[in-house]
């Protein structure tokens, strides 16, 4: 075991999955000798070589085309798109090729790729560097779309991630790439895409969250703890598919849930935990499901106050928590 | 690396020399390709299928590029009009009439995509949308694929003219010509984005031009004389395999039925511009072209005429009794965990 940062952690999933298999390599904007804009690829380049650890040019779309090609022929991409903002001009390839070719095709062809992107705001990235993207794709069946929280799933979800025969979306909180810290195990492990983990078992209600959000939960449990409030987290980890069992296990048990994302409410991910609440453990809810969401206006201003007022955080999930817990 | 099927080739078309067997395939393939299509149309007149796209006027562009492919090593990268290449891969009339029909053994999709939506694995075919351009950055996928393994095969990869105006295909273009792949730009230029002529498309008189701001070679040949084409795409393979890079290769010729069975072009162009065309068809110039080298004698063209419609009888019949697929079979594979084969 090893302390490291998510950042780290992702670095290291890439190095092993390099390592181990010739078929894989990484394609992006400035992953060579710049390591990323994050350094998330630092070295690699070093390691492998140019042509495995490929500078892109700046298109995103002929990213994950080119990403696609090379699965039909193949190979295991790993696709950098440098922000999530900027996925949108790639979309036409992720939903309609990607996602659809395997259907498509009855199976003839298939698309083992991972399209690696930092989501998430409270950087000071404005508008455009830091939108939550996750519910555009987790909609659209045959993608399998993925957010760690840890520094250890991180690692293991990106070498499942590597090995999975589908096209895969893996998200990464960017704000959470050097603040968030864990052991990391050097061994050779992955952590399955679909289950949904309990990361803190709890009586009173089940908090829903995944990515940066799920670490804010953590911490909002522990606040709320010393007030007597018992609180479970679920880290839903894969979105797509979306893991209902542990969500109903979990509901089943303390008759209360509250969704927590940064995307913005309408439209976003909780909708569907929510649903899936609604429908299979309606009899056993001692109140309403709540969400708590980043509001509904375009994406995360700017300066400093109006991105404090986007942001959920600690805190402001604690009070959601309280207010739950008092119905 | 997991190989891909290889399908049967009947020889390789590698010599310079056209010999007599080689132009007959040429001609037997465009025929076999518009006696299918022209049935295409007859099925949907009675109804008994719901959507075609001709390729008609394509002939000798699409047998001319595919047979100048090493066939079943090479890979395509086609679009929707692309029937009279997909034979020259080694579709046959019986696999193309079940896709029109939506029968559960076609082998683009089984029955999940539209006629003319091709895949054939076994050929390299890859699978394609309808979304216009977005194969050609898949071509180029391919063909980082094939000079990380130091391979000498190549990525045909078509689209129309109009669709050349999608930033998807610069995009693709402009990669490959960075890192010097081995893929075929060829463009069908029929003059006709459905009712868009060219010049609402782009603003330069060939669509080959647009290589030379992309850095890479372009070549604008005439689509109706299949030696030329398989003269120019040849050319480019051969660079391509010898590490020289992408080539553009432009073949004009003309659309002479509607974009799809949907269209209506009457509402577009005259009849009178549409038959000084059909004065160019393909098939009659190959044809007269053969004759005039005593490469095809009146009975051997009487014979594969014949043996054309015996074929294309047979696939109909064939494909009519087929089964569909089930209802069922709709709900996969969505992932690669749920292919069936059966």
């Amino acid at each position: 075991m090893t302390e490291m940062t998510m950042v780290e952690a992702i670095r290291l999933g890439m190095d092993e999955e390099l390592a181990r298999d010739e078929r894989v390599f990484v394609v992006g904007e400035d992953v060579g000798k710049r390591g990323g804009v994050f350094r998330a690829t630092m070295g690699l380049v070093d390691k492998y070589g140019p042509e495995r650890v490929i500078d892109s040019p700046l298109a995103e779309l002929s990213i994950v085309g080119v990403g696609v090609g090379a699965a039909l022929y193949g190979m295991r991409p790993i696709c950098e798109i440098q922000f999530a903002d900027f996925i949108h001009p790639a979309i036409n390839q992720i939903v309609n090729e990607a996602a659809k070719m395997c259907y498509r095709s009855n199976g003839d062809w298939t698309v083992p790729m991972v399209i690696r992107a930092p989501y998430g705001g409270g950087i000071g990235g404005g508008l455009y560097h830091s939108q939550s993207l996750e519910a555009t794709f987790a909609h659209h069946p045959g993608l399998k779309v993925v957010i760690p929280s840890n520094p250890h799933d991180a690692k293991g979800l990106l070498k499942a991630a590597v090995r999975d025969p589908n096209p895969v979306l893996y998200f990464e909180p960017k704000k959470g790439y050097r603040l968030i810290k864990g052991e990391v195990p050097e061994e050779d492990y992955t952590v399955p895409i679909g289950p949904a983990s309990v990361s803190r078992e709890g009586r009173d209600l089940s908090v829903f969250a995944y990515g940066m959000m799920l670490y804010y939960a953590l911490q909002a449990a522990e606040k709320v703890a010393n007030e007597g409030i018992d609180v479970e987290v679920v880290d839903l980890r894969t979105l797509y598919p979306v893991d209902r069992e542990t969500i109903l296990n979990s509901v089943r048990k303390t008759g209360k849930a509250l969704i927590v994302h940064e995307d913005n409410l309408t439209g976003g991910y909780g909708g569907e935990v929510a649903a899936t609440i609604a429908e299979h453990a309606f009899t056993d809810l001692d109140a309403p499901v709540r969400r708590l969401a980043g509001p509904d206006v375009p994406s995360v201003p700017f300066s400093h106050p109006l991105q404090d007022w986007f942001m959920l955080n600690p805190e402001k999930i604690a009070n959601a928590i309280r207010d739950l817990a008092l119905y | 690396m997991e190989k891909t099927n290889v399908i049967e080739t009947k020889r390789e078309t590698r010599d310079e020399e056209l010999s007599k067997e080689l132009l007959q395939d040429l001609f037997w393939t465009m025929l076999l390709a518009r006696r299918t299509d022209e049935r295409a149309w007859v099925l949907h007149r009675q109804g008994k299928i719901a959507f075609h796209v001709s390729a008609i006027g394509h002939e000798a562009t699409q047998v001319g590029a595919g047979f100048a492919l090493r066939r079943g090593q090479d890979w395509v990268a086609p679009y929707y009009r692309d029937l009279a290449l997909l034979f020259a891969m080694g579709m046959t009339p019986r696999e193309f009439v079940l896709g029109l029909m939506g029968k559960r053994e076609e082998p683009n999709s089984g029955g999940r995509q539209m006629p003319s939506h091709w895949s054939l694995k076994r050929a390299n075919v890859i699978s394609h949308s309808a979304p216009v351009a977005t194969q050609t950055t898949h071509a180029v996928g391919i063909a980082l694929g094939i000079k990380m393994h130091k391979e000498d095969t190549v990525v045909l990869a078509t689209i129309g003219e109009g669709s050349t105006a999608q930033g998807e295909w610069y995009e693709g273009v402009n990669w490959a010509a960075i890192h010097k792949l081995p893929v075929i730009f060829l463009i069908e230029n029929n003059l006709y984005a459905i009712s868009e002529r060219q010049d609402k498309q782009m603003a330069v008189k060939s669509a080959a031009e647009k290589a030379c701001g992309l850095g890479l070679e372009g070549v604008s040949v005439d689509g109706t004389n299949v030696l030329a084409v398989y003269r120019a795409v040849k050319e480019a393979a051969d660079r391509a395999r010898a590490g020289e890079g992408p080539s553009v290769v432009e073949s004009v010729s003309y659309r002479i039925t509607p974009h799809t069975s949907d269209d209506d072009d009457r509402t577009y162009r005259t009849r009178e511009e549409v038959e000084e065309h059909k004065k160019n068809d393909p098939l009659l110039i190959a044809r007269a072209a053969l004759q005039a080298q005593g490469a095809l004698s009146a009975e051997e063209y009487n014979q594969m005429e014949e043996k054309a419609k015996t074929m294309v009888d047979e696939a109909v019949r064939y494909a009519e009794q087929a089964p569909y697929p089930t209802p069922d079979e709709g709900s996969y594979p969505v992932y690669a965990e749920e292919v069936r084969r059966d």
